[in-house]
């Protein structure tokens, strides 16, 4: 096992356009067999990352290597082993669907015939419909399965269910989960934390072109040290002094006119958190609680949330 | 695992039924050259020159006049009760010749003539009507002349045409059809899908050049068969010969189309080049008339051009039943284009 290359192996990208570090030293390593995530907002520089492991950006500088190999020397070979589905690319819309799959087929040695390929994602039904007139979640399965044509070794998606509906969500979500179960390495880039949460192994959250933190989703969560999310809105506001008062209350956010609270116990931090809001005279507006998530150490770590458009 | 098929086949095909589901595509190709020639066709057919309008200002003789005119068959009189009315009608264009008749010349009466004589057509009707006056009063021939008319078939104006129309169209298909499909999935992104797969990119811009094949063949047919079934046209030399030189047209735009779709980023910029390459070739290579007329010091530039070329081995082996080493020349330009800008287009093919 230890013998095996990385999957995927980067040390010290950068790549700049203009005066903007989309990528500023970025260095990550993939294990085989993982299912692997880069969350971070839109214009962290997810995109141009996973185009420079794809051979498909030169980054300006560092070093990259996948499946041991690198894109200069090795691009045909790797071109054979990986599958990529890039984001808001269109396929020929007068085509469809069946000779899309075929087309794509026959530029791969090996692969996956047109009909388990439809039936991989579920599109048999759409078999002679053009693309043109396929839905954005139809469209966006049969990305993935053209990627998927050449039964690759990693399979690389960039927001693969940006817009989607929710069931077309929870098919590419399975057959992600298929890829991996059969040993493949999977590459993603999100930006819903659920998604990231519940597909990978490991997540890095990007920010501003550079990795701000790295592991296993439930690893990250826990080092908020604080289960618990309590969030509320008081009339008048109150003060971050007596906040700091409670105890329980770990970290403390203000996001617009709402409190963020990390707690490690709720039954310890809600019943203070209420008392002293009584004792200062300020009215709830509004009170809820919730699991701490990938969403809460974007914000606890840059301020901002994941979402932020 | 599933059993492969040739890419550069599928590519080629897939290249094909995304152009036959275009309807609009269709119609350019196919419908517009032939509207075209039935246009020019009838507006320039062959028929005897249209009679020409003559006024006759009423008078003493007039009735005599008018009848020897109508006689003669070149000229169709009218006639006009008084001088002034006949100006008029001389000034606005009704008529090209006003004749009165002078009685009070000595020795005997004798024709006035009214006209503009910077129009030619003016001075061919006086030339006309004075000759049916001068004849109808009894002139005599000193050396009385004979007529052979030519109406060949391959003279004609239509003959010149569908050859010219045809170059024309295999250019026009050749450039519009691969540029803008490149263009387009550029933008769209579907270049950079194929990209990352293992396709090979000469296979790509091969199955461009290969598709083009079977709408030439359409293309070629269905225009050359207008030509001959609705005017005539001759095809005097080989089929072949015509059967080579269309497709070594054809591939030498589609590798033009190549050359200006390889870094154009958008449909606008795109076809802004491609009037850029065409323009110039619409009216200088001899499609609708001689290249030779322009002048001597651009002809070398002008039969350097792929459509002049192209034009010109048409029309040689079409209308002249010119052989193969008659037309090499031409078709050594054609096929040096074609290459160079192929070769050019896949060093500086933009895939992204």
């Amino acid at each position: 096992m230890s013998s095996r290359p990385p999957a995927i192996s980067c040390r010290g990208l950068r790549k700049h356009y203009n005066d903007v570090k989309a990528v500023d030293g970025l260095d990550l390593e993939v294990e085989p067999g993982e299912c692997f995530g880069m969350l971070g907002p839109n214009g962290a520089g997810k995109t141009t990352t996973i185009e420079i492991l794809e051979g498909l950006t030169k980054p300006d500088s560092g070093e990259v290597t996948v499946l041991g190999r690198h894109w200069g020397s090795h691009e045909r070979e790797l071109r054979e082993r990986l599958g990529v589905s890039l984001q808001e690319s269109r396929l020929t819309e007068k085509l469809t669907v069946y000779e899309t799959l075929e087309l794509f087929r026959s530029f791969y040695e090996r692969g996956r015939s047109p009909e388990q390929l439809l039936a991989d994602l579920s599109l048999e039904e759409k078999r002679d419909a053009r693309v043109g007139k396929l839905s954005g979640g139809q469209r966006q399965r049969l990305a993935v399965a053209c990627a998927l044509a050449g039964d690759p070794e990693i399979l690389f998606l960039d927001e693969p269910t940006t817009g989607l509906d929710p069931q077309s969500r929870l098919q590419l979500w399975d057959r992600i989960a298929v890829h991996k179960a059969a040993g493949r390495t999977v590459m993603l880039t999100t930006h819903y934390m659920e998604e990231a949460e519940r597909l990978c192994d490991r997540v890095a959250i990007v920010d501003h072109g550079k990795i701000i933190a790295l592991g296993p989703p439930a690893d990250l969560v826990a080092s908020l040290n604080a289960p618990h999310i309590i969030e509320f809105a008081t009339e008048p506001a109150v003060s971050e002094e007596l906040l700091g008062r409670i105890p329980g209350v770990g970290e403390r956010r203000r996001r617009d006119e709402r409190w963020l609270l990390n707690a490690a116990s709720l039954a310890q931090a809600v019943p203070a958190l209420l008392a002293a809001l009584d004792g200062a005279g300020a009215r709830l507006v509004s009170l809820s609680t919730h699991r701490a998530t990938l969403e809460d150490v974007f914000l606890s770590m840059t301020g901002r949330e994941l979402r932020d458009e | 695992m599933s059993e492969r098929r040739n890419p550069l086949l599928v590519l080629t095909r897939a290249r094909i039924l995304e152009f036959v589901r275009e309807p609009e595509a269709l119609f350019w190709v196919f419908a517009f050259p032939i509207i075209m020639a039935v246009v020019l066709g009838f507006a320039f057919r062959d028929h005897p020159p249209d009679p020409v309008p003559v006024g006759v200002v009423d008078g003493p003789g007039a009735p005599e006049l008018t009848q020897a005119l109508s006689k003669a068959g070149t000229t169709r009189p009218q006639a006009y009760a008084s001088l002034a009315e006949g100006l008029e009608g001389l000034r606005t264009g009704k008529i090209t010749l006003l004749v009165e008749m002078d009685t009070s010349r000595a020795p005997g009466p004798g024709p006035i003539y009214h006209f503009d004589p910077t129009r030619p057509d003016a001075r061919l009707a006086r030339l006309e009507v004075d000759d049916a006056i001068q004849r109808a009063l009894g002139r005599t021939d000193p050396a009385p002349a004979r007529e052979t008319l030519v109406h060949e078939k391959g003279s004609r104006y239509i003959d010149f045409l569908l050859p010219g129309i045809l170059g024309l169209n295999l250019m026009g298909t050749g450039i519009w059809g691969v540029g803008f499909s490149i263009v387009n999935a550029r933008l769209k992104k579907t270049l950079k899908v194929m990209v990352a797969t293992p396709m090979r990119k000469s296979d790509f811009l091969l199955a461009q050049i290969l598709s083009r094949f079977v709408f030439l063949v359409l293309e070629v047919t269905v225009i050359l068969a207008f030509g001959v079934l609705a005017f005539q046209v001759p095809i005097r030399g080989t089929l072949s010969l015509v059967g080579l030189t269309t497709v070594l047209g054809s591939l030498c735009f589609a590798g033009i189309g190549l050359l200006v779709a390889a870094r154009a980023r958008t449909l606008e910029a795109a076809s802004g080049l491609m009037n850029l390459v065409m323009v110039p070739m619409w009216l200088l290579s001899g499609v609708f008339f001689s290249s030779e007329r322009f002048p001597k010091a651009a002809q070398p530039v002008i039969q350097a051009l792929p459509l002049t070329a192209l034009n010109n081995a048409l029309r040689a082996v079409m209308l002249e039943g010119k052989t193969f080493p008659a037309v090499f020349g031409e078709l050594l330009i054609v096929t040096l284009w074609g290459i160079a800008a192929f070769a050019a287009a896949l060093k500086i093919f933009r895939w992204q």
